[in-house]
């Protein structure tokens, strides 16, 4: 019997300083049996990129209110490709369009969670996506 | 082991799964361990530990920018506690430490204690022979921020820093048993605030009390972490301290100590999770009705327990824990 965890890096990239939301989903998982690496606000694509190959993370939680999303997402997309550590899954939260999405969806990243989004649905589609993977 | 090979040529990724690998007990930690022990013993390992909210992870990240300055590489592995009741941790070491982020020359790895008690994570000491045979000069180990029984550092670091910080108790609270006795160095962060010199005093006055008969006398130097203020004298006292070991023979006395108590580990580690596993079948649950029952003694149950070991059939000694 292995003692595996979930591990999962919360991040906000850009220059995003409010970061309630991101601690909020933080206690979430943590609550329900994850890691969680918390870096905090005003992460660059390359920190996000190399923190989630230090820590060998599951997967990585993108939380963004301003915006930025658009160009920031698809950046830190292209780096996850590049360094060669596409089996992380992806997600992202925070104050994101839905005319944003599908663009967001093609670049890799897995799902959205809106406001509104329930803590238990974001924990679930992770625990199901990193268990279905592993 | 290929992942192997490519740590031992510098790949971080490689690293990174390793000690992955090593911390869940995963099948091939084994082997894993077994390989990379021959590459270690030449990284230099300093611990900082201290009580929460003193400081630890800014001064961590400023003595490792003065190391990097200096053309050393570092491996960081912060640690960080694991709820007893789900299992989860928030591992927000690296936090203060986002500038040695994207430096090629810094590893920073966070773990979380998983249920275990002293102040380190279960897999610490493994995760250090990877970081040692990564090729890292030093590989800092800043614990559990916690109170005075988390001393599991002295089995594991060549330089303990302990970092207190002004106003969180007097002189009988620094002379009490534990941490401030495993202290190789004393720095009290923070040193802006006011009491800082006061308690400078009753820390020298209680080492004095403590260390007369030792030849170390750990000094207690004043750091601002935040603004960098003491870092120079602290990587003074440091490599002080381990000529001190070398020059007195202490540096291999203590290697081989921990040697002893690291075999003891993994050896207790091996009997535990066997018994764990043990204990859930059936007849060990009739020994733990008799308990219930007041019909025999838990450790009459235990001696038991203890007998069966050697009848049973030889089991595989694989590594398996309960999960949490």
């Amino acid at each position: 019997m292995k003692m595996e965890k979930i591990r999962i890096l919360v991040a906000k990239p850009g220059l995003d300083g409010h970061d309630r939301g991101a601690k909020v989903i933080s206690r979430a998982f943590r609550d329900a049996g994850f890691e969680v690496i918390y870096t905090g606000v005003r992460q660059t694509p390359e920190q996000i990129v190399e923190t989630a190959i230090q820590e060998d993370v599951d997967a990585i939680g993108l939380s963004i209110l301003s915006g930025a999303h658009v160009r920031l997402f698809p950046r830190i997309m292209e780096l996850v490709k590049e360094k060669g550590i596409t089996d992380v899954l992806v997600v992202g939260g925070g104050i994101i369009p839905d005319e944003d999405i599908p663009a967001l969806k093609q670049a890799g990243i897995a799902a959205i969670f809106g406001p509104g989004t329930t803590l238990t649905t974001a924990v679930q589609f992770i625990k199901d996506k990193v268990r279905k993977a592993k | 082991m290929e992942l192997v090979e490519q740590l031992l040529e510098g790949d971080r990724k490689a690293c990174a799964k390793l000690i992955t690998i090593v911390e869940n007990c995963a099948p091939e930690a084994e082997e894993v361990l077994s390989e990379i022990y021959p590459h270690t013993g030449k990284a230099y390992i300093i611990g900082v530990t201290g009580p929460p909210g003193v400081g630890k992870s800014t001064l961590v990240d400023k003595i490792t920018k003065e190391l990097r300055n200096r053309g050393k590489t570092v491996g960081i592995i912060g640690i960080d506690p694991s709820s007893p009741f789900t299992g989860g941790a928030i591992l927000g070491d690296r936090i203060r430490m986002q500038d040695r982020c994207t430096d090629e020359g810094v590893f920073i790895r966070s773990m979380a204690t998983r249920g275990h008690l002293g102040g380190l994570a279960r897999a610490t000491i493994d995760a250090v022979k990877v970081l040692d045979a990564f090729g890292k000069d030093f590989i800092i180990i800043e614990t559990v921020g916690a109170g005075q029984a988390e001393v599991d550092i002295v089995r594991v670091a060549d330089t303990i820093i302990v970092i207190m910080a002004p106003g969180l108790g007097d002189e009988i609270q620094a002379i009490k048993a534990g941490i401030l006795e495993i202290a190789d160095i004393i720095a009290v962060n923070k040193a802006d605030l006011p009491g800082s010199d006061k308690t400078m005093i009753q820390l020298e006055s209680a080492m004095r009390l403590n260390q007369s008969e030792k030849a170390w006398r750990p000094p207690v130097i004043k750091t601002i972490a935040e603004t960098n203020t003491g870092t120079a004298e602290l990587l003074s006292a440091i490599e002080k301290h381990e000529k001190y070991l070398r020059d007195t023979d202490l540096f291999e006395e203590n290697r081989k100590q921990r040697c002893r108590s690291e075999i003891l580990e993994y050896v207790n580690r091996k009997l535990s999770d066997y018994i764990m596993k043990k204990l859930e079948r059936e007849e060990i649950e009739k020994i733990v009705e008799e308990v219930v029952e007041r019909k025999i003694a838990p450790n009459i149950a235990a001696n038991k327990i203890f007998a069966t070991i050697g009848e049973s059939k030889r089991e595989e000694k694989t590594c398996s824990i309960k999960k949490m």
